[in-house]
């Protein structure tokens, strides 16, 4: 282990390199916010400079407005039926696909994984149409299912491995002590893969959260729009009020940043064992 | 249900319970998926011949009128050539960054995983945060140019969006920076799959450590490489949401920044043609799933036997 190149630790021009990469990466994000705290003369006058004094007016305006929470709301629905609907379905298909063996198997699994290629933008304009046909235009619900069906090839891709890797000593133990395959699924199953269920979750809640496309088709009414298609309606009604803007924008992103710091190693963990396959 | 033995051998297929567990497991998934994702693929196929405003059943058979009116239309060409430059592009630039970020953030060091959390911010923040954010730093008078003024490079500061020269680039700036810490990721988890044995035979070897990445890590990340080049081809391809919410429907085309499927919303749906929105989105299935193929076929096989290809 001790090994005497320099690259083994405490090299200066590693950290030098990280340091400047986060600069690089966070810059943008801490614009946003620290814009938030200026008035819209000291960002004209002086575009990247920090806040002379620093104002909370745009922040408590954001705050304390209807619409904001109203679309955090919708933001939140949207994105806890999705994550619900999303792991359920995923981890019952999962489990046949992991645990049993039928003709068709095959055919199933490449039915799901072809999904993997196909983002929710190849099928919108349709998508559009029967949702249309359903009556869901303008309802959360229009948003939701759909997003449950494209969420689910990633879902079934990570969870599969996941559930095979449950040993196949502790299914015969179920069966032994009169346990139906049901029950094991149940009672077993369920309890073991709970590391896997939490990251295809977070993945699925923070797509939800994030997602503009099928939002931007499905909700056409202010009252109905989700964050994203609120920051946008926000940032070109007050888009003079460019402070009141990065306020509301840096306000929106919060959510999908405290979700995915909490739980960044199982997601990390999660993408790992997919591509490892 | 019967409490059959369960390592059996079953050559004569499966009983009515296993078929029924099976069914009823994983009917819900497959009725949503078949619902939602390939029958609305299917819809498009039909939907295309048609010209339809979107009201009421489609009635104006125009057979392949309106493939003919894509293939034809100096809009999609230059849509496509757009599509085409950012996957190449996407894969030529973030490829060798993320590598060696990766490399980097390898190293044995204090805080690496804040620092891996840090760098994979901007994939988790919605695109539409992140084209907001950026046009208005990248505006003629925005953050950008008032920061290359302020350190003496006001002759670099430039109109980053309107130039159709230079708005291409602007976008791979933006899309490397949102998605290179994606790549990084996998990379960082591939190298760790790489036995720790194999650098250090090769340092006994007198390798230097540049050698030791060039002949062992590389090679042995190749799957992750390859999967994530699929991974990003596929996205570039399908590239909408930074496009739409920078430039807008009416400036992507002449910013040089329009992709098919901001065309495809645009002469689509925007213009109330959903027939014609409809044939856009069968080229653009056609296009991606011909590269998808020919790109598992020749380049994933050796990988993906599990993963991709169905059981493992």
């Amino acid at each position: 282990m001790a090994r005497p190149t320099p690259s083994r630790q405490g090299n200066p021009i590693v950290y030098v390199g990280a340091l400047m990469l986060i600069g690089l990466m966070l810059g943008p994000v801490i614009y946003i916010i620290i814009g938030g705290f200026r008035t819209n003369s000291q960002i004209t006058t002086d575009p990247a400079a920090l806040p002379d004094p620093w104002v909370f007016g745009n922040y408590t305006d954001v705050l304390t407005s209807d619409v904001f929470w109203r679309q955090v709301g919708n933001s939140t629905i949207a994105a806890l039926a999705t994550t619900i609907g999303v792991v359920v379905l995923g981890v019952m298909a999962s489990y046949v696909l992991a645990r049993y063996k039928f003709r068709g198997r095959g055919a199933m699994y490449a039915l799901f994984a072809a999904g993997l290629m196909f983002p929710a933008t190849v099928a919108i304009t349709p998508l559009y149409i029967l949702v249309k046909n359903l009556g869901l235009v303008n309802t959360l619900p229009g948003v939701i299912l759909p997003q449950i069906a494209f969420g689910l090839p990633t879902t079934i891709i990570i969870l599969v491995p996941f559930l095979q890797a449950i040993p196949k000593e502790i299914e015969e133990a179920a069966a032994i002590d009169r346990c139906s395959r049901l029950g094991f699924f149940w009672r077993m199953v369920l309890p073991l893969s709970v590391p896997g269920l939490i990251t295809t979750g977070i993945l699925a809640f923070i797509g939800s959260w994030n997602s503009y496309l099928l939002p931007l088709f499905i909700l056409n009414d202010q009252d109905g729009f989700t964050l994203p298609l609120g920051v946008q309606a926000f940032a070109s009604q007050y888009s003079v009020d460019t402070a009141k803007v990065l306020a509301f924008t840096s306000l929106s992103m919060i959510p999908a940043l405290v979700f995915f710091s909490l739980f960044e190693r199982r997601i990390v963990g999660g993408l790992t064992g997919a591509v490892k396959g | 249900m019967q409490a059959s033995p369960p390592y059996r051998p079953r050559r004569r297929g499966i009983g009515w319970a296993q078929r029924l567990e099976i069914a009823a497991l994983s009917g819900p998934a497959i009725l949503m998926f078949v619902g939602f994702v390939i029958f609305p693929v299917l819809m498009a196929g039909y939907y295309g011949f048609y010209r339809w405003k979107g009201f009421g059943a489609p009635t104006d058979f125009v057979g392949l009128d309106n493939y003919v009116t894509i293939l034809q239309d100096s809009l999609f060409h230059e849509a496509l050539w757009h599509n085409g430059q950012i996957v190449v592009l996407s894969l030529v630039l973030q490829g060798p960054i993320a590598v060696g970020l990766a490399l980097l953030l390898n190293q044995k060091m204090r805080g690496q995983s804040i620092i891996r959390i840090l760098i994979f911010v901007p994939y988790v923040i919605a695109e539409v945060i992140v084209g907001t954010a950026w046009s208005l730093m990248l505006q003629t008078n925005g953050a950008v140019n008032d920061v290359l003024r302020s350190i003496g490079l006001g002759w670099l500061a430039e109109d980053w969006l309107a130039n159709p020269q230079l708005a291409i680039w602007t976008l791979m700036l933006i899309l490397t920076w949102k998605y290179v810490g994606f790549a990084v990721i996998l990379f960082l988890a591939g190298m760790q799959n790489i036995p720790e044995e194999l650098s250090e035979a090769a340092a006994v070897d007198g390798a230097s450590y540049w050698q030791t990445q060039w002949r062992i890590t590389l090679p042995l990340l190749g799957p992750t490489i390859r999967i994530w080049a699929f991974l990003s081809i596929i996205g570039a391809l399908q590239l909408f949401d930074l496009v739409y919410i920078i430039w807008g429907q009416y400036v992507a085309s002449t910013a040089g920044t329009s992709t098919m499927a901001t065309y495809m919303v645009t002469e689509g749906r925007n213009a109330g043609n959903y027939g014609y929105g409809n044939a856009v989105a069968v080229v653009l299935f056609v296009i991606s799933m011909i590269i998808a193929l020919v790109y598992q076929r020749f380049v994933l096989r050796r990988d993906t036997e599990g993963a991709l290809t169905g059981g493992r």
